[in-house]
């Protein structure tokens, strides 16, 4: 059996579950959310099977140790590993809270991820590790990284949840509605802009290999023809205007998730709550200690290195201001979103961006 | 007596900048602006190459300020040191003031809450009993000595261990848990200074050099900058390297180095044994100093050693180790192989021509003359990662490495303060654990009589999650009430 086949059929449980979601948003059945939480279950012990098929592939070609052969040595796999994370974590809030409706909202995420992985043909080739990558401490550190990734990532979505259903929309010039909007619009258009590339990567269809390196935004933002590079910074000053301008439609489909903004403000402390413990020790204190016994230096300010520690500033920044400053609501919710984009430039931006010693995200 | 005024005069305003400066480095509002600077001054030092190519970095700054600004922009973020920024004065004097501020914020608040932890909880007095925020209220039946162990039995489900105190006829329970927790805070903020201490001892008392070290030579030092020498204290001699590859490719799957410690010229036992094998993430201590496998090279001379393995018709075997240009002999044979030329990393290309692919040695061969009475039999290459090439008419022959070709490049680090650094890293989980997972539950349960019934107050309050605490007086309630229906 090959793991691709249990990916595949998780991907398309998480695809349905998104349907049986939002029909439980719309006709609040109880038997629909039932079989949505089933299809999400399934979906998700498929992709344990999967993952730890992968494992097992990968140890058996590397003919390394079982626990050193980790499947997270580049994006496609650690893409796999973090939808895997969110769906864990929205199975938990669910149990925890009795609430569905943020459903509609993960796994839309989770399924998108999985077809876009699916499509773009990002490398599912096994690379076997080079010597510095063959570690138990590199394994516990991107494992638990990714863990508090997913849920900075679920923070950030209830975090602009919060703002949207919080923020006045009829005062577009306040600054939680410039916030949202414009957090939400850049997001999201960044998100179609990657898209395009994979299109157009695909109709292009060169190797897969250097897609994130050479491909990325060249379909937009990069292109080489000056009128394109020109027209998609106008179709993103535009789509970030009609983001802004009709808001309300965006808050009116996350009123149908019937979250207070209570809650919503409590998950998105929870879950930094959860996620900045396990992003110390993961993300920093193994990953220094993986560093010390591979390079013999613990710490060397390379660019992903310092990134991770502005991404822990913002959030113990976070934490502060809520408990020393009782910062709720609002201010607090911004705080998350930053946050966030702070952890995105950590995960990808310093491996598209900038570079440094860390192989994965090199593809 | 106006120099009296003045001298208190001076004293009080000396005193009100101390104070000004105490509280300055006490208050969160500095711990936001230090947070804000090295957040935004890191993030140009993540974009600036750190210690980089100058033509790399203005190009960079090209991309942010255009072509024609550049120059200009660039010699300034140089001159400010944002070119080698986390050696900048003004970015250690940031970490400094982010200690002091975490120091000092952490004191101003310390003896408050270590009283808290050193005072177990006490008996709640009238007052407070009416003022506590949360509580609840039920009746249960019966007012002796069964009531009061159900209570403090219903207690001991939840964790909690009460102590019981009477006075006029009321009986208070009251419980606590966790009271050093409100410590965790604290455990973590002095972790930060105890790793900052850490590195601090390391860059004061440590070093960080390199050492290429050809397979068969020792040296007493390592170097570290321009070739400056750092002394090891004793030798270090490596004795053989080797790289794995995976399968038939040039991944890399380990290097290797076999490393020996001597002391006047006498090998030094480690762990029981005398020469260390070692990988990247797998180093050798000595003497505080640590050796990291960090990269390897080749670099062949006239000493380099060619060894085979040589099997014959009969079965035996034999080794040898011989020089570019010596002779062997085929065990129960007279053929002799003499090494003719060598490649480190060998490739045949479309048309059949063998080619070097490589500088380092990823696929040795050595073309190898075979002649018997000095009259030349066959000739043919033999890769040592290639078994069908070992093979002869006259018996196989294993080309097993060429010795002394290589050198291994060794990180060498002293650093006296990682220990401390370690001792932070655990400080910091321990603390960060008890911070977020455990908080100080107070529980007070007040019993009084009332016609042979007993009304039940049960309060508390908890220091974290409040929500799961207000849950768990719920259970007691209801487990209480339960009680008495049964
Ligand atoms: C990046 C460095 C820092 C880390 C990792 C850190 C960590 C923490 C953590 C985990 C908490 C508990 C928060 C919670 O329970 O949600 C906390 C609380 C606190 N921190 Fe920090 N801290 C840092 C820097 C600072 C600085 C610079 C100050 C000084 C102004 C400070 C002052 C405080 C105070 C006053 C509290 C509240 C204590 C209490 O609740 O009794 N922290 N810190």
């Amino acid at each position: 059996m090959d793991s691709s086949l249990f990916f595949g059929l998780s991907s398309i449980a998480y695809i349905l579950a998104m349907i049986c979601y939002i029909a439980y948003l719309v006709f609040r059945t109880q038997t629909i959310g039932l079989i949505a939480t089933i299809i999400t279950v399934f979906g998700f012990v498929s992709h344990t099977l999967a993952f730890s098929l992968r494992w097992k592939e990968f140890a058996d070609i590397g003919g390394m140790g079982f626990m050193r052969a980790v499947p997270l040595t580049n994006l496609y796999e650690s893409l796999i590993f973090f939808v895997w994370c969110i769906i864990l974590g929205y199975l938990i809030i669910e149990w925890k809270y009795k609430n569905r409706s943020f459903g509609a909202f993960i796994t839309p995420i989770a399924g998108m991820i999985m077809a876009f992985i699916d499509v773009s043909g990002i490398s599912k080739d096994i690379h076997p590790l080079i010597p510095a990558l063959q570690s138990n401490w590199l394994l516990a550190h991107v494992t638990m990284s990714f863990l508090a990734y997913a849920g900075f990532a679920i923070s950030f979505a209830t975090a602009i949840m919060y703002l949207a259903l919080s923020a006045d929309e009829k005062q577009r010039a306040s600054w939680p509605y410039l916030f949202w909007t414009i957090s939400f619009g850049l997001f999201s258009a960044i998100l179609i802009a990657m898209a395009f590339d994979f299109i157009s990567f695909k109709i292009i269809g060169r190797g897969a290999e250097s897609f994130i390196k050479n491909y990325l935004f060249k379909a937009s933002f990069r292109n080489a023809s000056g009128v394109i590079v020109a027209l998609s910074y106008a179709a993103l000053a535009a789509f970030v205007f009609l983001v802004w301008r009709f808001g309300y439609v965006v808050k009116r489909a996350i009123s149908a998730f019937s979250l207070d903004a209570d809650t919503l403000d409590e998950l998105t402390y929870k879950c930094i709550a959860i996620g900045f413990p396990v992003f110390t020790l993961g993300g920093l204190i193994f990953g220094a200690i993986w560093a010390d016994q591979a390079w013999g230096r613990y710490w060397s300010w390379d660019p992903k290195e310092t990134w991770s520690l502005i991404t822990w500033f913002v959030y113990a920044f976070f934490l502060h201001a809520r408990h020393m400053r009782g910062w709720r609501g609002d201010k607090i919710a911004a705080v998350a979103v930053i946050g966030f984009i702070s952890t995105i430039f950590t995960y990808l931006g310093v491996n598209l961006l900038l570079s440094g010693l860390h192989s994965y995200g090199g593809l | 007596m106006l120099k009296e005024t003045d001298v208190a005069e001076n004293s009080s305003q000396k005193l009100s900048i101390v104070d000004r400066i105490w509280s300055g480095l006490a208050s969160i509002k500095l711990a936001v602006i230090v947070f804000a600077l090295i957040s935004l001054t890191s993030i140009v030092g993540t974009l600036l190459e750190q210690k980089g190519d100058p033509e790399k970095n203005l190009k960079v700054v090209a991309k942010f300020v255009g072509t024609s600004a550049a120059p200009k922009a660039f010699a300034l973020l140089d001159g400010l040191g944002f070119t080698d920024m986390y050696h900048a004065w003004w970015f250690i004097g940031l970490l400094y003031l982010f200690a002091a501020n975490i120091i000092v914020c952490s004191l101003e608040r310390l003896p408050n809450v270590w009283k808290l932890v050193r005072q177990p909880i006490q008996a709640l007095s009238q007052d407070r009993i009416a003022t506590m925020p949360f509580r609840r209220e039920i009746m249960v039946k019966g007012n002796g000595d069964e009531t009061i162990a159900a209570v403090e039995s219903a207690l001991r489900k939840e964790g909690f261990r009460a102590v019981r105190a009477e006075s006029d006829g009321v009986v208070q329970f009251f419980a606590e848990q966790g009271r050093y927790s409100r410590l965790g805070v604290y455990m973590t903020h002095l972790s930060i200074i105890i790793i900052f201490v850490g590195a601090i001892v390391g860059m004061k008392y440590g070093f960080n050099a390199h050492l290429n070290l050809l397979e068969g030579t020792t040296s007493a030092v390592a170097y570290f900058g321009e070739g400056k020498e750092i002394p090891l204290g004793f030798e270090l001699r490596c004795d053989d390297f080797n790289v794995d590859f995976y399968n038939k490719s040039d991944t890399p799957k380990s290097f290797k180095s076999r490393l020996t410690v001597l002391e006047n010229g006498q090998p030094v036992l480690i762990n029981g044994k005398e020469t260390h094998e070692i990988e990247v993430n797998r180093p050798l201590r000595y003497k505080g100093v640590t050796f990291y496998q960090s990269s390897y090279g080749f670099a062949p001379n006239r000493d380099s050693l060619f060894k085979f393995l040589m099997t014959g018709k009969n079965g035996k075997n034999e080794a040898s180790s011989l020089k570019f240009g010596e002779s062997f002999t085929i065990p129960g044979t007279s053929v002799m192989g003499t090494v003719a030329d060598f490649s480190p990393a060998i490739a045949v290309d479309e048309s059949n021509r063998l080619f070097t692919y490589a500088e380092s040695m990823n696929n040795p061969a050595v073309f190898v003359e075979f002649s018997e009475q000095g009259k030349l039999k066959y000739r043919q290459w033999i890769l040592k990662r290639v078994p069908e090439t070992w093979v002869l008419p006259d018996g196989t022959v294993e080309f097993q490495d060429l010795w002394g070709a290589q050198y291994t490049g060794l990180q060498v680090r002293k650093d006296p303060g990682v220990g401390i650094v370690y001792a932070g890293c655990f400080i910091m989980a321990l603390g960060l654990y008890i911070a977020f997972f455990m908080s100080h539950a107070r529980i007070w349960i007040i019993l009084r009589g009332e016609r042979g019934n007993a009304r039940l107050i049960i309060t508390g309050s908890s220091s974290k999650n409040r929500i799961a605490f207000e849950g768990k007086i719920e259970r007691l309630a209801q487990a209480l009430s339960a009680k008495d229906s049964a």
